[in-house]
C-alpha cells in the first residue's frame, strides 16, 4: 500500500463527461445547462447513478455552485464542496487534485470535478470586462490604464518578447504549438475548429492581438462544459471504465506571482514552482511521460511551461517543440492531442483533463499507442496554478 | 489632436484612501516618481502593499527616484480591448524597471516612439499625464537613448 500522505494511487478518474462544444455565443443553451449536461454524461461513463455523487470542486470562480447542481440532481447527500482560489484556468488540475484528497480523506465517495464556461452567455475575456470600470484601483490600475486589461497582455505578450530576447526563441516556435493542436483537432469531431486545418503560412498571415502573439497563438473563446468523476482506486476495479490511476497532482506558485505590474519572472509559467513536488510524489520523470496536455491560453507559456517541468533545459523549449515533436503521430511528446483550447473548446482548459483520461484509456482520437504516463499542466502564468499526472 | 496617448475614456487609476496605493498616485500627481519602500529594512517592493515582503514590517516609506528605467519588455497592442481604444489600435505597451529602486517595474506607454523603434534595455524617462477632472496622473515613458 502507498504511503499514507499522498493521494498516490489511492484515487481514480473513473468517468469523463462533455457538454457539445460551440463557438461563443452559438450554444443554443446556457451556461448551467451545458454543466449539467457534462456532470450527466460522465455519470454515465462512470456506469453510476448521478444521485450517488456526494462531492463537487471547480476553480476559476465557476458560477455553476454545487448546491444547486447537487438540488437540481435530486442527491440525497453532498459530503463536500469545494473551490480552488484564482482567476484565470490555473486551478483544473487543481480541482482535480482537491477531489481526490476529498476522496483519501473520506469526505465523500464519489466526488465531480468541473468547469462550465458560456463566454457568449456571460461576456468574453478577449474583452476584459474586469478591467473597464471608469475608474479601476488596486492591481488593475497599474495596468488598466495604459491598455493592458487582457490576459494576452497581462500574462503572455511580454513574457513571449522577454523569451525571444534571453533565448532567442523564434515566432515559428510559437507557431509549431498552435499547429500541433489543430493538426490534433483534425482527429476530433468534437473539436469547434474540426475541419479547420492551420498552416504555417496561415500562422504567420494572422493578424497581432499583442504582438509578438499572433491571433493563433491565443485560445480560442467558446460554450462548453466537462466534468470527471472520481472514487477510491479500490472502487474504480469493479467499475465500467478502465480506471485512470492519479499518480500525482499539485497546486501553488512560485515567489511574489501575485505581484502587480509583472513584479515577478517573465521567462518562467510559474510551473517551476511546482515541479518538484509533482514529480517527486509520481515517482517518474519526464521521460517516463507519454503524452501531455499544456493548457494554452498562449502558445509562449506552453513553451515555458515544458521547459519549467523539465522535459527540456530552461531556454530551450523553443528548438524542442519544433520538427513535428509535440505532433501526433510520431513525435516524441505528443502534446494538446484533444486540439486543447486552442483548437478543441476552451472550457478553462477542463477538456485536456478529459483528454488525458482518454490517453490512458486508449480511446483518444489521437491515440499514443500504449500510452500509459498521461501529464496535464493547467494555467500558465496564473497564480496559483496546477498540475497532475495519471497512470493506466 | 490628441492630448493623451491613449484616448479619453480609458479606465483611469484611482486607490481607497489609506491603502498603500496612495502614497504612489499622490505623488504621480505631483509628478514626481516614487517607489514604495520599507522604512526598516529599505526593501523595494512594487505594487505597494501593506507589510514588507521581506521582513514584515508595516512601516513604509515612498522613495522619491529620478524617474529613469530601462525597457524590459515590450509589445504592440493591435486588438482594441476596450471600446475608447478602437480607433487608437497598435499602441505600444512598455515595461520598465528602475535599476535605482530595486529593480521594481512599472507598465506604461512609450509616448514618443513606435513598436519597430523599442528594444529591451532601452533607456527611458517617466513623463507625466494630466487628465482633465481626474483625481490623478498617468506615468508613461519617453526614450533617453539619443
Amino acid at each position: 500500500m502507498a504511503d499514507a500522505n499522498t493521494i498516490k494511487d489511492k484515487v481514480a478518474i473513473v468517468g469523463i463527461g462533455e457538454s457539445a462544444y460551440y463557438k461563443r455565443g452559438q450554444s443554443p443553451y446556457g451556461e448551467f445547462h451545458l454543466m449539467l449536461q457534462a456532470i450527466l454524461a460522465a455519470a454515465e461513463d462512470a456506469g453510476i447513478d448521478p444521485r450517488e455523487i456526494d462531492g463537487f470542486a471547480s476553480y476559476a470562480g465557476d458560477r455553476n455552485e454545487p448546491m444547486r447542481i447537487a438540488t437540481a440532481l435530486g442527491s440525497p447527500k453532498v459530503g463536500f464542496s469545494n473551490m480552488h482560489w484564482g482567476g484565470g484556468g490555473g486551478g483544473g488540475s487543481g480541482a482535480v487534485g482537491n477531489a481526490a484528497a476529498a476522496i483519501v480523506a473520506g469526505y465523500a465517495k464519489y466526488v465531480v470535478a468541473y468547469r462550465g464556461l458560456a463566454q457568449g452567455q456571460f461576456g468574453r475575456f478577449g474583452q476584459a470586462l474586469a478591467a473597464r470600470a471608469a475608474k479601476v484601483t488596486g492591481g488593475n490600475a497599474y495596468q488598466a490604464p495604459f491598455g493592458c486589461m487582457s490576459a494576452g497582455q497581462t500574462l503572455a505578450a511580454m513574457q513571449a518578447q522577454r523569451h525571444m530576447h534571453e533565448f532567442g526563441t523564434k515566432q515559428e516556435q510559437f507557431g509549431a504549438i498552435a499547429i500541433a493542436s489543430y493538426k490534433h483537432a483534425q482527429t476530433n469531431p468534437r473539436a469547434v475548429m474540426y475541419g479547420r486545418p492551420l498552416t504555417m503560412e496561415d500562422y504567420h498571415a494572422s493578424r497581432w492581438v499583442a504582438q509578438p502573439l499572433h491571433l493563433f497563438d491565443c485560445c480560442q473563446e467558446t460554450d462548453g462544459a466537462a466534468a470527471v468523476i472520481l472514487t477510491t482506486a479500490e472502487r474504480a476495479r469493479d467499475m465500467k471504465q478502465a480506471p485512470a490511476y492519479m499518480l500525482a497532482a499539485a497546486q501553488g506558485s512560485g515567489f511574489r506571482y501575485g505581484a502587480g505590474a509583472m513584479n515577478r519572472s517573465m521567462v518562467h509559467s510559474n510551473h517551476e514552482a511546482l515541479s518538484e513536488p509533482l514529480w517527486g510524489m509520481a515517482g517518474v520523470e519526464p521521460k517516463d511521460v507519454d503524452v501531455a496536455q499544456f493548457y494554452e491560453n498562449f502558445t509562449p507559456l506552453v513553451l515555458m511551461s515544458i521547459e519549467d517541468y523539465g522535459f527540456c533545459e530552461k531556454g530551450e523549449g523553443g528548438s524542442f517543440v519544433e520538427g513535428g515533436r509535440v505532433e501526433w503521430p510520431g513525435g516524441d511528446l505528443p502534446i494538446n492531442t484533444s486540439g486543447g483550447n486552442l483548437a478543441e473548446a476552451y472550457t478553462h482548459g477542463f477538456e485536456i483533463i478529459t483528454e488525458a483520461v482518454r490517453q490512458v484509456r486508449g480511446t483518444s482520437t489521437a491515440q499514443v499507442e500504449g500510452a500509459e504516463i498521461s501529464f496535464v499542466a493547467s494555467g500558465p502564468g496564473v497564480s496559483p496554478l496546477s498540475s497532475l499526472i495519471l497512470r493506466r | 489632436m490628441a492630448d493623451t496617448y491613449l484616448p479619453e475614456g480609458m479606465p483611469l487609476p484611482g486607490y481607497d484612501p489609506g491603502s498603500p496605493d496612495e502614497g504612489f498616485w499622490e505623488a504621480c500627481r505631483r509628478h514626481e516618481l516614487m517607489v514604495q519602500r520599507c522604512a526598516d529594512c529599505k526593501t523595494f517592493q512594487h505594487t505597494p502593499e501593506i507589510i514588507c515582503h521581506k521582513c514584515h514590517s508595516f512601516n513604509y516609506e515612498f522613495v522619491k527616484t529620478s524617474g529613469k528605467g530601462v525597457v524590459y519588455s515590450y509589445m504592440n497592442s493591435e486588438y482594441p480591448v476596450h471600446p475608447a481604444l478602437k480607433d487608437r489600435v497598435p499602441y505600444n505597451v512598455v515595461l520598465v524597471e528602475l535599476p535605482e529602486a530595486g529593480n521594481v517595474r512599472m507598465v506604461g506607454n512609450l509616448v514618443d516612439a513606435v513598436y519597430d523603434e523599442i528594444y529591451i534595455g532601452m533607456p527611458v524617462e517617466v513623463v507625466f499625464e494630466d487628465h482633465p477632472g481626474a483625481e490623478v496622473t498617468l506615468p508613461l515613458w519617453k526614450r533617453a537613448d539619443k
